[in-house]
């Protein structure tokens, strides 16, 4: 009588299933939100971020070189993070998301430039967020101009007195890798599907739970002999069919209307999806469980929503964002989320490549469940 | 019923919370927010027996209640429900308790026949299907299976919420103000019903503050401030409050009335159509009182018993309303 009923569990998941299809502005809502939001996020949004990071390739050490990867430190659209060897490792770092930028100054650069044989700088950059690659690569080619001019009126204006009258001529040449045209809706489709999920799933978990508790009925069913694991089972089962619904739906439209595509592993997109669509019921649980009205936890979820929104890099690339608000954002679960949907459409990712991205969306979700269920009461207290 | 030892008598020590009572409790105590709402609260029901449990709003029978049957942890005290310890075997007084809220508590989106089929899921009742037709059956409802609860009158409402608290036959019976906001007529035939349960041996504990259905019980207990005050049989409780009465009939007993508001010994005065009854716990002064108005304004006084009635007025009247800041405690 002390364990696990399936009797109990499934009489939970019953209830709710009824009660959901009588409940029609709900369900409506249910579809309706996704549509609309995609509509709105999906056309309207842009923006103009800076401190992106960067790898540099620097292929020759010359005062060239060293001026132009000075330049870029001190520039406030790039965070230069490092140096890279060869070209698998700059790649590596673009796929993964650790940098957003990979310069490669190219051997022979300066001799080149001093010879007037316009080599070129290759900007390899990561426009799945053209937001966020866009700025950055206008502003390289000004940057490195600065750079070149200021190295030929410096220590080399005696070599080559003939080019500091006129600009530098060398080349910048942006590979933009994984989004070429630089179409927003390309990273903002895929991200938004992590908003929509998170903004239904706990919204509409919390409430229905907290329903039950407003309308009294809460009483009744805990006057039963019903353990809490059958009531949360119970409850969030029914909603993660809902959330395979709006994945169905937004994946549809994703693809019809914004021409996104699929380039990942399926499988690591499904299991990231219902990991995602745990934990934000895990997390409409959660709040149902301190909301002491539907009211509340309504204002409660859409609380929640804004960090989910600003802080996850949906609207602003997460990279350029200081680094309390980095830290906020890592504890967001969209946050992994959004990185995870966005390498297996865009970048063609596999399982191996979000492993990171699902570890830290089960850590959260851990979290959650455990205070979750210690906080669910059993009794009135 | 007869059998069962006199729930008044205050527990020796070291009680014995077995098997003979329905629900044994001593010194249960409760504090929300610094307040005491229920404070060393002792309670004995026989098993079979139909036990009233009485006081004003605020007074803590909800709490109490709450605590029997699981849904609350007590803050202090001890007792047993059906032999299972309140504190530590809730899960088993759980599965053998029918507990009916206070307000309505059934899914009112859910049709007749899903609440009480969700309800015997919950219980897991053998033979399921077969058990709701039997409730729907016995409710007369079978027609209207198919209807929201929520659409259902508070009679209608009441009576669901009883068959969905006895869909998994449970041996007692915990009903917290069951008819409040309910009919004469749904009220009587409630009663009818519980009576039919006790008689099958259910154990029923049930708050109200209507008299008509405190006279009905077999036991009561009257709880003020979260203190129980008096608990004995129904019989015996007039005595217990030792309340004297006098019946008044003839001339104007309106102004007879207004008159006896200013003399302290006529405590209680209640009108009953065209009879008053005058009650006090001093009662010689209230002979005396008796004695100077007999005949006047044509007005005939005469000793009467003292019952259920008078004593269960006296006792809602001794406190009204339990939520404001106590000076009883």
């Amino acid at each position: 009588m002390l364990g696990f009923s399936l009797s109990r569990f499934l009489a939970v998941l019953v209830k709710e299933f009824i009660q959901m299809r009588r409940d029609r502005v709900t369900f409506a809502m249910m579809i309706g939100v996704p549509i609309m939001q995609l509509m709105i996020f999906g056309y309207a949004i842009n923006a103009d971020p800076r401190h992106l990071p960067t790898y540099v390739e620097v292929q020759e050490q010359s005062p060239m070189a060293r001026a132009i990867v000075h330049a870029m430190r001190a520039s406030s659209y790039f965070d230069f993070k490092g140096e890279v060897r060869g070209p698998e490792a700059g790649d590596r770092l673009l796929r993964d998301g650790r940098a957003s930028f990979v310069l490669v100054i190219p051997q022979n650069f300066q001799r080149d430039l001093l010879r007037g044989q316009s080599p070129q700088l290759l900007l390899a950059a990561d426009a799945s967020d053209p937001a966020a690659a866009g700025g950055a690569t206008n502003a390289i080619a000004r940057i490195a101009e600065q750079a070149v001019a200021s190295v030929l009126r410096g220590p080399l204006s005696s070599t080559a007195p003939q080019l500091t009258a006129k600009p530098a001529a060398f080349e910048v040449v942006v590979h933009r890798q994984f989004n070429p045209e630089g179409l927003t809706a390309l990273n903002v489709v895929p991200g938004l599907l992590g908003v929509i999920l998170s903004m239904t799933m706990v919204l509409i978990t919390s409430v229905a739970i907290v329903r039950e508790a407003e309308r009294g009925t809460m009483e009744a069913l805990i006057a039963t002999p019903v353990r809490p694991a059958e009531v949360m089972l119970g409850k969030i089962i029914p909603y993660v069919l809902v959330g395979y619904v709006q994945t169905g739906v937004f994946l549809i439209a994703s693809r019809a209307l914004f021409q996104v595509p699929f380039l990942g592993s399926p499988l690591a997109f499904f299991l990231g999806f219902n990991l995602y669509i745990v934990v934000n019921l895990a997390l409409g649980f959660l709040i149902s469980t301190f909301a002491k009205s539907q009211m509340q936890a309504m204002q409660v979820s859409f609380f929640l929503l804004l960090p989910t929104i600003l802080l996850s890099g949906f609207m602003f690339p997460f990279a350029a964002m200081p680094a309390w608000a980095q830290t906020i954002g890592t504890a967001i679960p969209a946050t992994h989320f959004l990185r995870l949907v966005r390498k297996v459409m865009l970048k063609g990712a596999g399982l191996g490549d979000i492993s990171g991205d699902l570890a830290a969306i089960c850590v959260i979700m851990l979290v959650i469940v455990v205070v979750a269920l210690r906080r669910y009461r059993q009794t009135l207290d | 019923m007869s059998a069962a030892p006199n729930p008044s008598q205050s527990p020796s020590p070291g009680p014995d919370h077995g098997a003979d009572w329905a629900i044994s409790v001593t010194g249960l105590t409760k504090v929300f927010q610094g307040r005491r709402v229920v404070d060393d609260f002792d309670m004995q029901v026989p098993r079979g027996s139909i036990y009233g449990f009485i006081g004003p709003n605020g007074s803590g029978k909800t709490t109490t209640i709450r605590m029997m049957c699981g849904l609350l942890t007590p803050d202090g005290g001890e007792g047993a429900c059906l032999g299972f310890d309140i504190q530590r075997q809730q899960a088993q007084i759980k599965s053998r308790v029918g507990y009916m809220t206070q307000r309505f508590s059934l899914y009112e989106d859910l049709t007749i026949r899903e609440n009480l089929d969700f309800f015997a899921r919950m219980y897991g009742v053998p033979q399921r299907h077969q058990r709701v037709r039997e409730a729907l059956d016995e409710l007369g409802l079978t027609g209207r299976a198919g209807q929201l609860a929520g659409t259902l009158s508070g009679g209608w409402k009441q009576r669901l919420a009883l068959a969905a608290c006895l869909i998994h036959d449970p041996q007692l019976l915990l009903l917290d103000e069951p008819t409040a906001g309910v009919d004469p007529k749904a009220r009587r035939d409630f009663w009818a019903e519980i009576r039919v349960l006790a008689r099958r041996g259910v154990t029923v504990l049930v708050s109200t503050h209507y008299m008509d259905e405190a006279v009905q019980c077999d036991y009561i207990a009257y709880i003020a401030y979260g203190r129980k005050l008096i608990a004995g049989r129904s019989a015996d409780i007039p005595h217990m409050i030792g309340l004297t009465t006098w019946r008044v009939t003839g001339g104007d007993l309106s102004a007879l009335e207004a008159d006896l508001a200013q003399q302290p010994a006529a405590e209680q005065v209640a009108r009953f159509g065209a009879v008053l009854h005058v009650s006090g716990r001093d009662g010689p002064a209230l002979e005396a009182l008796a004695a100077a108005r007999q005949g006047h304004n044509g007005q005939r006084w005469s000793l009467k018993e003292t019952e259920l009635e008078e004593s269960f007025i006296y006792l809602m009247a001794s406190g009204t309303d339990n939520f404001q800041p106590s000076g009883a405690v």
